[in-house]
């Protein structure tokens, strides 16, 4: 129809039905994601604390599981500060800034529907419609461009507190997202060079029938996204943002009673978008196997929520395990590991389609293309040696290390 | 890649026995020794133990304690001696159980209970007076309404004091070298002291041991116990 048929439902015109089913995506995807929110907090102190033999939530209702909600009761009832050096009007806009880009990005995710022998298509109210709120033609992008517009909520809200850690915390946190945005969409560039297409469900519908591009793709596009979602979503390790012991709270320090809880609640948003974001790319989606015929989209939703708790089970084991990177090692994963590679396995992955395509031997593509991107590895180091060594930078740290030796010397024979 | 292993230790935690306990719903056995709320003693015959010396105010690390000793009156004695303590306050706000009162005090007047949850709604609550910390006429601690008494937590309330006191000598093993106390008489000897040997008797072993009995010598008899004081009957 136009560039807004969003979704096959909407193909016949606009009716009573189509309003319904579109009301009740939206409410159903809104209360999803609260809820999700909600569980997803507990899970994660849950399972933080059991790996660090301790018990962690255990009043609040059965196993604690409504903790969340009495922490969001009780930071509804505090008192809402804003420092007299603050701006105003930015300082109150920026956790809905931060906040809005997180709910909708889930709209445009899968979560259910049959894609292993069909299109993937519900029938409600005698139309056939996605399991997901829209299916816009650029819905990759439109990701990519939500989760560059959070940086905004972060920047401003940093900027706005009039403190001096919050700036910090979110001028490390936009360096932070901005670096690794960059290695977030090479990688996914290789998901779209598979699907052809920016729609999610054209990408789910490309895996169908464990067609996965974990595996399609070739496992590094998969890695390199899940790192650099970890530090888009300013998770540990990379939680140089909100670095307790460096900057308080980091972008968040002034921020009290509700708004630090739409913060928090943007935050951890994320994590369960994200998660469906690297189960629809890389992960089939709602693919899986069907095990009855009669309504055999429930098994889409299934499999979908079962890849999700798995992905937001790795989000907590991370945060469990990994110790947080210096904020030098950050930048240098990012742009010296992370772009290199995803921008040499997408031209990799390019070369072969391209080969595919005009019948060449894969074998000497491979081959050709690994010499080519050693030469390209090669020659970028040389260049940042030569950089180096014309600004003064390389004889300063050699200098350094000749001090350290030194002064190392005479502690030994003490 | 050394790092994954981490994640290997973190996974096996999961599965891992938990040594925490859900506290208020679920309490641990208390030790017997263990560092409670303060009770002041009284000897069998209902005179009080303390002298009102104030070593324990002098000694004690938070200067939780305050004392104040007085004259007995003649005609009807306190304490027996010449002097007992008139005013007696510990403030439980500065209180850190490190039991250096009980250690120190010649007459094993105070020791502690094995009562840790008191919690005080009033600062004015949480400073103990004589009328608090003393033992009432059955020799048991009196219980405050906030406190959390359980059953069997007064019949500990000397275990530390009888610890330390002062039979660390081997040649005063299975001798009772603390006194009695009323409602509980002498309690037994402790643990991994054994029993004395049947021809051996008190007087004996300290004139034998001469080194050893001149600096350990029983405060009960040195402070004027009671005449029925009979430190071989573990009977009151």
């Amino acid at each position: 129809m136009s560039v807004f048929a969003l979704d096959p439902a909407y193909i016949g015109g606009f009716g009573l039905s189509e309003a319904l089913i579109l009301i009740i995506k939206v409410v159903g995807a809104f209360g999803l994601l609260l809820v999700a929110v909600m569980l997803m907090i507990w899970f994660e102190r849950k399972l933080v604390g059991d790996m660090q033999n301790r018990i962690g939530p255990a009043r609040a209702g059965p196993w604690g599981i409504l903790q969340t909600l009495a922490d969001g009761v009780k930071l509804f009832f505090k008192e809402d500060l804003r420092p007299a050096k603050s701006d105003r009007l930015v300082y109150r806009l920026a956790p809905y800034m931060s906040l809005v880009p997180a709910f909708l990005v889930f709209s445009v995710v899968p979560v259910g529907g049959n894609f292993t022998s069909g299109d993937g298509t519900v029938t409600w109210f005698g139309n056939s419609t996605f399991l997901q709120v829209a299916d816009p033609h650029v819905g990759i992008l439109l990701v990519l461009a939500l989760s560059s517009a959070a940086v905004y909520g972060i920047m401003l809200a940093g900027w706005s507190s009039g403190s001096k850690y919050s700036l910090l915390g979110s001028v490390r946190a936009s360096a932070q997202m901005i670096s690794y945005e960059a290695a977030l969409g090479l990688s996914l560039a290789a998901v779209l060079l598979q699907a052809g297409s920016l729609s999610t469900h054209e990408i789910v519908a490309a895996q169908g029938g464990w067609n996965w591009n974990l595996w399609v793709t070739g496992l590094v596009p998969a890695l390199v996204f899940v790192i650099a979602a970890t530090a888009e979503l300013n998770r540990p390790p990379f939680d140089l943002v909100e670095a307790e012991q460096e900057l308080v709270g980091g972008f968040h320090t002034e921020y009290s009673s509700i708004r630090f809880a739409l913060f928090f609640l943007a935050e951890f948003m994320n994590v369960i978008t994200m998660s469906a974001i690297i189960v629809t790319l890389f992960l089939g989606g709602p693919d899986g196997p069907v095990l009855t015929e009669r309504a055999s989209w429930i098994w889409g939703v299934v499999w979908f929520f079962v890849k999700l708790v798995a992905l937001l089970f790795m989000f907590v084991w991370f945060r469990a395990t990994l110790p947080r990177l210096r904020y030098d090692q950050l930048m240098d994963v990012g742009w010296k590991f992370l772009i290199p590679l995803s921008l040499g396995w997408l031209l990799l992955l390019g070369a072969l389609r391209v080969g595919r395509d005009r019948g060449w031997n894969t074998a000497a593509v491979v081959v050709v293309c690994v010499a080519a991107g050693a030469a390209a590895g090669v020659l970028l180091r040389l260049a940042v040696r030569s950089g180096r060594r014309e600004s003064g930078e390389l004889a300063d740290a050699e200098a350094d290390a000749g001090e350290a030796v030194n002064v190392g010397e005479p502690e030994k024979g003490s | 890649m050394s790092f994954l292993r981490g994640f290997g230790v973190t996974f096996h935690k999961l599965f891992e026995k938990r040594v925490t306990t859900k506290y208020p719903a679920e309490k641990r056995p208390k030790p017997e020794r263990f560092h409670g709320r303060h009770v002041l003693g009284r000897y069998p015959d209902g005179m009080e133990k303390c002298i009102g010396c104030e070593l324990c105010a002098g000694v004690c690390p938070a200067k939780c304690i305050y004392v104040r000793g007085a004259d007995n009156p003649p005609d009807s004695p306190v304490a027996p001696g010449e002097r007992y303590g008139y005013v007696y306050e510990i403030n439980y706000l500065r209180c850190i159980h490190c039991d250096l009162c009980v250690e120190a005090c010649p007459t094993e007047a105070i020791t502690e209970s094995k009562l840790f949850e008191f919690s005080f709604t009033s600062r004015s609550d949480a400073i103990y007076t004589k009328d608090e910390l003393l033992v009432d006429d059955d020799g048991r601690p009196r219980q405050m309404p906030w406190e959390d008494w359980r059953e069997g937590d007064d019949r500990h309330t000397s275990a530390w004091m009888r610890a330390t006191s002062p039979s660390g000598s081997a040649a005063w093993e299975g001798r009772a070298a603390w006194s009695p106390e009323l409602g509980y008489g002498l309690r037994p000897a402790e643990l991994g002291q054994a029993a004395e040997g049947p021809g051996q008797a008190a007087g004996e072993v300290r004139e034998s041991s001469g080194e050893t009995g001149s600096s350990h010598s029983t405060p009960t008899s040195a402070l004027g116990a009671p005449e029925d004081f009979d430190p071989e009957s573990h009977e009151n």
